[in-house]
């Protein structure tokens, strides 16, 4: 009997040594798999919004992910409904659709067809329209608009300004 | 200590030290295979060559792989293809042996649930197997990253864009996995590590698990019948070898094994040498662009199933529904409610379940090849519905089944 509780005591004792370890390592694992600082800190697109042609999808570069730009044109503006309308990114004076040009199902590319003005993604066939809003399922939610600031004639990509806030606050993007 | 007498020959030398005879006995001349069983009973042996020649055949091309999204790319179709004496061999064997190891594992899985080998006491070899599944598609999934090509890419963004959890939004877990925004270096180089490491050892130690819990139920016959294998091998041993309902794994059993072996291995090589496109998807041989989508992504042929069954629901969903597809398997054994342990044919209505279930997943996996269109979404999403439906009826059909 005494003897057994001495060997508890031992197993208790190499447990909680063990246990500490095991927590202490499993946070290094667990921090070894982050993306490093030098991945993190390249955040920041400035793009000149002055060169885009009305209907015509250029797709530009923000943290490794496509950027989708569609100038709208008149005609576009003018049909809008509100729910399009929401999502538009003004710059002097122009509508631009600003979104992460990645299906919100898995991450797909979807194409752009200027003349049905919408998208549609090959993987699993979703389809969204000219202001990014889904029209065709499995995607659960239009295209997700990243951090904005409106600077003059520029859009800087990854700061969030008071138009972003304001459309994050509003549930319009995620 | 132990007593050591001067040795006779190398092998009582041996003996004496490891007791390298009583091995011999308890893992080839004495471990008892029944008679009753048919070429099915061979895909065990199959998959372990299949798995020695993945083995090989890797380890001559990791030792000129890059795992370097700038250098990846060529270092296999340039270097290995076109530099490397007999690189386009280990390349090809490994891409082969790679989808046909499913062909085979897919065998093996209907066999067992065709005879009823998961039942009474075989549990432990039905759910090591299915674990060995899983490693095996993880194994596939980490290698199709390594050559860095478009496929790779965008299934390496596809697959890791799962652990979002749809509507939970997990973007956080997403980054974690990839070490980035985007499938990149950091990502790339992981992915080589488990490809490489951690995988293989897992397969290997499940390997052991899956034998260890085949020891003791033995290996299953073709009428399900519970044999006495202390009383059969009696009967072995003691010269009666026709009258026994067993024969010793080795030499026995392992030459006609080997025989099954032997022609699967023709099989293979013509494969290898005159029809291993089917493993080399054209998609793959433009290099990795994460600003260009293919016009369309599939996954091998080997996962289209529960992609099929991922694919015509919205997200949450479809990722229900393909969570479901990838673990129902595993509870097979539970699953089935009949005392039951015979072929399919005598059960009544599970020989239906049984003929259905493979054909609709072959209408699955045909479905999930074809683009997300028309009538072959229809099909698709009916015989998704399908699947699910027949899983949760499984254990109402087999409890109302007749004792036979």
């Amino acid at each position: 009997m005494h003897n057994s509780s001495r060997r508890g005591f031992m197993g208790k004792a190499f447990g909680a040594v063990a246990g500490v370890g095991a927590v202490g390592s499993l946070v290094a694992m667990k921090k070894s798999w982050d993306p490093l600082p030098s991945v993190k800190a390249a955040g920041f697109t400035t793009l000149d919004m002055s060169i885009y042609q009305e209907n015509e999808l250029i797709v530009e570069k923000w943290r490794g992910k496509p950027i989708f730009v569609l100038k709208k044109t008149a005609d576009m503006v003018a049909k809008q409904t509100e729910v399009q309308k929401v999502r538009d990114i003004v710059v002097d004076g122009s509508h631009y659709m600003v979104c992460i040009g990645l299906c919100t199902h898995l991450g797909c590319i979807p194409a752009y067809d200027a003349a049905a003005e919408g998208f549609l993604c090959a993987c699993h066939g979703g389809q969204f329209d000219f202001s990014g809003m889904v029209t065709h399922v499995p995607p659960p939610r239009g295209f997700d608009i990243p951090p904005f600031k409106v600077d003059g004639k520029k859009l800087v990509l990854g700061e969030a300004g008071p138009e972003y806030t304001q459309m994050k606050e509003t549930g319009v993007t995620l | 200590m132990a007593h050591f007498t001067k040795a006779t020959s190398v092998k009582d030398w041996l003996n004496q030290r490891m007791a390298v005879e009583k091995l011999e006995k308890v893992m080839m001349s004495e471990y008892w295979i029944p008679k009753n069983i048919n070429f099915l009973w061979a895909m065990g042996m199959v998959l372990v060559i299949t798995f020695a020649l993945l083995l090989v055949s890797g380890i001559f091309l990791l030792m000129y792989y890059q795992p370097n999204v700038a250098t990846a790319f060529d270092s296999v179709n340039y270097t290995i293809m076109r530099e490397v004496d007999f690189g386009w061999l280990w390349r090809h064997v490994h891409g082969v042996a790679a989808s046909v190891v499913f062909l085979i594992i897919y065998i093996h899985m209907f066999t067992g649930i065709y005879y009823g080998s998961y039942k009474k006491g075989r549990e432990m070899i039905w759910i090591s197997g299915m674990l060995l599944f899983v490693a095996f598609s993880a194994e596939a999934f980490s290698g199709y990253m390594l050559p860095w090509g478009q496929m790779s890419y965008w299934a390496g963004m596809v697959i890791t864009n799962l652990f979002s959890g749809g509507s939970l939004h997990a973007d956080g877990l997403v980054e974690w996995i990839r070490g980035d925004y985007v499938p990149a270096q950091a990502f790339l180089t992981r992915f080589f590590m488990l490809h490489v490491l951690l995988i293989p050892l897992a397969i290997m130690g499940l390997i052991g698990l899956h034998f260890g819990a085949l020891r003791i139920p033995h290996v299953n016959n073709q009428d399900g019948e519970e044999i006495d294998f202390d009383v059969e091998a009696k009967k072995y041993l003691d010269g009666d070898k026709a009258g026994s309902k067993v024969m010793r794994f080795a030499n026995d059993f392992m030459a006609k094994d080997m025989m099954v072996v032997g022609v699967y291995l023709v099989f293979f090589f013509y494969l290898v040498f005159y029809n291993y496109g089917f493993a080399m998807d054209p998609v793959n041989f433009d290099p990795a662009d994460g600003l260009k989508t293919p016009a369309h992504i599939y996954p091998e042929w080997y996962f289209l199933w529960s992609y099929e069954i991922l694919r015509p629901f919205s997200i949450d969903v479809g990722l229900i529904a393909f969570a479901f597809a990838q673990v129902i398997f595993m509870l097979l054994p539970f699953l089935d409610r009949s005392p039951n342990t015979v072929p399919a044919s005598r059960r009544g209505a599970f020989k239906y379940w049984f003929w259905l279930m493979l054909i609709n997943m072959i209408i699955l996996t045909a479905m999930g090849k074809l683009p997300p269109a028309g009538i072959f979404s229809t099909i698709g999403f009916v015989s998704a519905i399908l699947f699910i439906v027949m899983w949760i009826a499984l254990p109402f059909i087999t409890a109302s089944e007749k004792k036979v």
